[in-house]
């Protein structure tokens, strides 16, 4: 079962919602990234909401997706927890990886979201292989990756979707075209204007779409879902869409001006999808304006959970390389659970330490 | 975790090559364990170029015994997303030099995803290589890597010296959760020896095997330097008394065995076929003195290629490759 769908009013207010989720839980990220609250670095999705709520609201719950390094967006698209990726954020015992992970990883490979992913291109091939396991166990889903323009330059990502298209999996991949990897333009990393005209060379459909508009996101992808299920392989979708921030927070962006950053916000993807559901007789403001307000509560309420949650020990530092411990690893915890700092000291406590054969 | 010795090995077994006894594993587990399926370059179809998957092919079908596209990248990637949903692929990396290619997939998703994610995936992925010169093959087919590996976190890395290990870590490779690289060293495929037939035998991970006991010397060996040290071992047998150690599993590695081994005998010799700087004989090396430092009588040696690259020409090959002469002459300085 699909969480929501926008072919009813029901499933087009989640859309909405989780929409300004995404909005507000990078605003909140942004901020206390800014106040120096949250370690490492964080890639915002604002601008980009309409690709990854439009994708997840043709997939099905059991679904996956496999992400980028901006892949909040897609957390709380494929209906994450605010709590525990804000908590993750933090680096919190709570957060999804016990604060192993942070923001560029986060993953729940149980609700479906194989992670978000610090290198670029890498999302693609673990989607692939995702839809390989469904194909081989015979199982009723798809797998989708996401992932940017600048990733579309890697080999990797041509190497998956020619396996994807090859085996006829069924795999989605999704092109989150917002005219930039980091601070070079498209146009300088592709020499087509159309990065779905790539998907000829594996002989699978590749379609453009306005990726500031969530309902056509959803159709493209709804179809390369059925296509997929119907055994026909893969589809490559480009969404055109924009990045209001800058690359990571901190960015200065010199290479961009405002009034192109204003351009796109003309057509902001909440914005305009909110005035299609008020023209709809679907919504009134006051009742935006309620969830507006029922949605910043629950990103008050993930920052408060993740600056009350507690850090890891520091013995979890050697918890999850394996499933079984190896003793490599194991010395270390156990003296970090002892709290002794005799482990780091070498393999073992040694033959004959006492020292009688020193000077034979 | 307790060694293999010589004196404790199964009783029904059969006489079979390295190769047979890989096959005979894949077999089994395919049977085994419907999650389980091969893929790699020419795996399928072809049998594999080292022959090492043969009829399997015919036996299980093309689902289940996969032929890739020449995409290490993708397929490697393709095997870690795999295992992280649910399925247990053991992949062929023709050779052990192409994993450069598939390196990112290697390093940044199948090493990192487990802990990443707070241990909220598990990896039963296994990556079978083929490692080592001798057969004129040059540079880029003739590569030992398994130190990369094996020192890259997230990693199990083990490496067979004998048909019954090359059995028994390969089923325990598929049996493990957790990402397994086996590395075949091509001129060994053609050895033989007694393997057991049980289908539950696994060569636990972690666990070394003693070859061969004996009170003077410590050999550790890996891979072909195994066979080679037991008959340097036996050709000195009655001057010098060789005890030939076989880790077999490189990360996790058996340290208790083989330092048990020279508070015995006083002595190490460690022979691995991958370049002598910075890698897998420094580890052994390192842990003994960490652990045996005091029962050492002389300083430890090692045996392995010479921080060259495999060259072609077979003189030039003969050259840097370390052999049961190379041990011979490190026991000869020991003892
Ligand atoms: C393999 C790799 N190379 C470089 C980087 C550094 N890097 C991080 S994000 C990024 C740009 C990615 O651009 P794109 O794929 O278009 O995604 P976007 O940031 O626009 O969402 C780069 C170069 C990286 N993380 N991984």
């Amino acid at each position: 079962m699909a969480d929501f769908d926008l072919e009813s009013a029901e499933g087009r207010l989640e859309a909405l919602r989780r929409m300004v989720t995404i909005r507000a839980f990078d605003e909140e990220a942004g901020d206390r990234f800014a106040d120096g609250e949250i370690p490492g670095f964080v890639h915002l999705y604002i601008g980009e909401e309409a690709v990854g709520v439009g994708t997840c609201a043709a997939l099905e719950s059991d679904d996956y997706i496999a992400s980028t390094h901006r892949g909040h967006g897609h957390c709380i698209a494929k209906g994450l927890d605010p709590k525990l990726m804000m908590a993750e954020l933090y680096g919190k015992a709570d957060g999804y990886c016990n604060g192993k992970g942070g923001s560029m990883h986060i993953a729940d490979v149980d609700a479906g979201m194989l992670g978000a992913n610090g290198i670029v291109g890498a999302g693609p091939p673990l989607a692939t292989g995702a839809a390989l396991t469904i194909d081989y166990q015979d199982r009723d889903q798809v797998a989708v990756s996401f992932c940017g323009d600048g990733a579309v330059a890697q080999g990797q990502v041509h190497e998956a979707i020619n396996l994807a298209a090859t085996w006829d999996l069924p795999a989605v991949f999704v092109v989150e075209n917002n005219g930039y990897g980091e601070a070079t333009p498209l146009d300088k990393q592709h020499n087509v204007e159309n990065l779905s005209d790539t998907a000829q060379a594996y002989d699978i459909p590749g379609l453009t779409v306005d990726g500031m508009d969530v309902t056509a996101v959803a159709e493209a992808v709804a179809e390369a879902r059925a296509r997929a299920r119907a055994g026909d392989g893969p589809t490559f979708i480009e969404a055109k869409t924009y990045r209001y921030r800058g690359h990571y927070e901190g960015d200065e962006e010199p290479y961009r001006d405002a009034d192109e950053i204003e351009r796109w916000k003309d057509r902001d993807p909440i914005e305009s999808f909110k005035r299609r559901l008020i023209d709809r007789g679907e919504l009134t403001e006051d009742e935006f304006d309620d969830l507006q307000a029922e949605v910043d509560a629950i990103i008050e309420e993930a920052c408060a959970y993740a600056e009350e949650a507690p850090a890891p020990s520091p013995a979890e530092a050697y918890d999850d390389m394996f499933v079984d411990t190896p003793p490599e690893i194991e010395r270390f915890a156990e003296a970090a659970r002892t709290q002794t700092d005799g482990g780091r000291a070498g393999y073992g406590s040694g033959d004959d330490t006492d020292g009688d054969h020193r000077g034979d | 975790m307790m060694a293999q010795t010589e004196l404790e090995r199964a009783e029904e077994t059969e006489t079979m090559t390295v190769r047979e006894a890989i096959r005979l594993a894949l077999r089994e587990e395919l049977e085994r364990d419907e999650d389980v399926y091969l893929m790699g370059e020419d795996v399928g179809l072809f049998g594999g170029v080292l022959e090492v998957t043969g009829d399997l092919y015919e036996d299980f079908g093309e689902e289940r015994v996969r032929d890739t596209p020449i995409s290490e990248a993708g397929f490697m990637g393709a095997a870690t997303g795999s295992a992280a949903t649910g399925a247990r692929p053991v992949v062929e990396l023709m050779f052990s030099d192409f994993a450069g290619v598939s390196m990112e997939q290697i390093m940044n998703q199948m090493a990192k995803m487990r802990y990443m994610f707070g241990g909220k995936a598990e990896m039963p992925v296994t990556v079978r290589t083929t490692e080592g010169g001798g057969m004129g093959a040059a540079s880029q087919h003739s590569g030992t890597i398994h130190s990369w590996i094996a020192h890259f976190p997230g990693l199990k890395a083990v490496a067979p010296g004998t048909p019954e290990s090359a059995k028994g870590l390969t089923k325990a490779a598929i049996r493990s959760d957790d990402p397994v690289f086996v590395f075949e060293n091509k001129m060994i495929y053609e050895q033989r020896g007694e393997v057991p037939t049980d289908e539950d035998f696994v060569a636990p991970l972690g666990a070394a095997a003693v070859e061969r006991e004996g009170e003077d010397v410590t050999v550790v060996a890996t891979q072909r330097l195994v066979g080679e040290s037991l008959e340097t071992a036996d050709d000195l047998a009655g001057d010098v008394s060789v005890e030939v150690i076989d880790p077999r599993s490189l990360y996790p590695l058996d340290t208790e065995t083989i330092v048990e081994s020279v508070r015995k005998t006083g002595r190490l010799i460690v022979a691995d076929e991958s370049p002598l700087s910075y890698g897998t004989h420094a580890e052994i090396v390192a842990r003994v003195q960490e652990e045996a430092f005091f029962s050492l009588d002389a300083p430890i040696q090692r045996v392995g290629t010479p921080d060259t690259h495999i060259p072609f020409s077979p003189t030039l090959e003969q050259e840097v490759l370390p052999s049961g002469d190379d041990v011979r002459d490190a026991i000869d300085l020991l003892t």
